[in-house]
């Protein structure tokens, strides 16, 4: 089993998953944002899933490591196209949203390709590469998808906030993450590198959540002011 | 070295995301009417300044949280202190950036007396049902 701290991370961001569910129920947007709820559903699915494999068959088993990874693409399967509702709600009074499915069906396909072609030559536990190779791929496409959204929210002067502090939120959550698995690789020899990814885990749900309770669908802010530019 | 290079790459663009967030935040609040009691309290009529910042933290610490405010108030509080690092180091060299983030650090102050306002109105409706009961 990991570490209470480890745990404690762990239900926080648990409970945070609930919480952005409930207050979209509660707000009467869960309809209106169904691929972000679908995510923190399908989040609470995987959370019980490794819960179960963890508790029967222990952290360092092989059950629990097709459960963690299997887990892990399909909850960045679904971020993905959290991402692309994000799109077509910025882009849809443009009546783009034909291009965006279409284009982000194709980017998908791309980099599954991709992620199969880098695992192919490993004989040797094909499936799990492919899952964590796909993840790790599409979490580096949304980091990229993200900034480009964040461009043309500024470039059409976007004035929903919600809309616009769920896009910066996200942003942060995939930039926290890349820097985190890069540190990973540097120093994981420190025990405090092991935490941050958990701890990360809980900025998305955390942020979205604080987004939904403080503003309304209606709530409007001025575009000028979100360009950071020293004049 | 490729780590390193990803791990550089993705800091600056949480910092950018961050200060983004923040502004998003602070922006919010700029077109919001302070109330009289507020304005009573605080002394600030119209629009804070940074220098109020500090002063306007101590006093929402005198008041009933709310649940709503935490998360914002935190954020940007660190970027407050970003906005300060920055003055007492790179904004001595360049002065546009000197009015950028003395710009920046009133809109934190009155990102923070917005929130002072939404407490004591939140203080009042408390105790208007304590009242009640």
């Amino acid at each position: 089993m990991p570490g209470p701290l480890a745990l404690a991370i762990w239900y926080v961001g648990i409970v945070l998953e609930i919480a952005f569910v409930v207050c979209s129920i509660a707000r009467k947007s869960f309809f209106r944002y169904l691929f972000l709820n679908t995510y923190f559903l399908l989040g609470l699915g995987s959370d019980a899933a490794r819960y179960y494999f963890l508790s029967r068959f222990g952290q360092s088993s092989g059950e629990y490591c097709y459960a963690y990874f299997y887990t892990d693409a399909l909850l960045t399967l679904a971020l993905y196209i959290a991402l692309i509702s994000l799109y077509a709600r910025v882009f849809g009074e443009l009546r783009f949203n034909r291009h965006v499915r279409f284009g982000a069906a194709l980017l998908l396909l791309g980099t599954a390709l991709f992620s199969y072609a880098v695992v192919a030559q490993s004989e040797k536990r094909l499936t799990t590469d492919f899952a964590y190779e796909l993840s790790q791929n599409l979490y580096f496409v949304g980091l990229v998808l993200t900034y480009i959204l964040w461009g043309a929210v500024l470039k059409l002067r976007e004035t929903r906030t919600r809309l616009v502090q769920f896009i910066l939120a996200l942003g942060l959550y995939f930039s926290a993450y890349a820097a985190c698995y890069a540190l990973t690789n540097l120093s994981s020899r420190y025990s405090v590198v092991q935490y941050m990814s958990g701890a990360i885990g809980c900025l998305l749900p955390l942020t979205w959540t604080f987004t939904m309770l403080r503003h309304t669908e209606e709530s409007r802010l001025e575009p000028a002011r979100l360009l950071a530019v020293a004049r | 070295m490729m780590a390193a290079l990803i791990f550089a790459v993705s800091v600056v663009t949480l910092l950018m995301f961050f200060v983004s967030y923040c502004r998003s935040l602070t922006a919010a609040s700029s077109s919001y009417a302070l109330s009289k009691e507020v304005r009573d309290v605080t002394g600030i009529h119209a629009f804070a300044s940074g220098r109020d910042f500090a002063r306007v933290m101590q006093l929402l610490q005198l008041c009933p949280e709310r649940p709503q405010d935490r998360l914002g108030l935190r954020a940007v509080a660190y970027y407050f202190e970003i906005l300060n690092l920055l003055q007492k180091t790179l904004a001595r060299l360049t002065p546009s950036i000197q009015s950028w983030a003395e710009q920046e650090r009133a809109g934190c102050a009155n990102f923070a007396v917005v929130a002072l306002d939404r407490r004591i109105a939140f203080s009042r409706e408390i105790l208007a049902q304590q009242g009640e009961l």
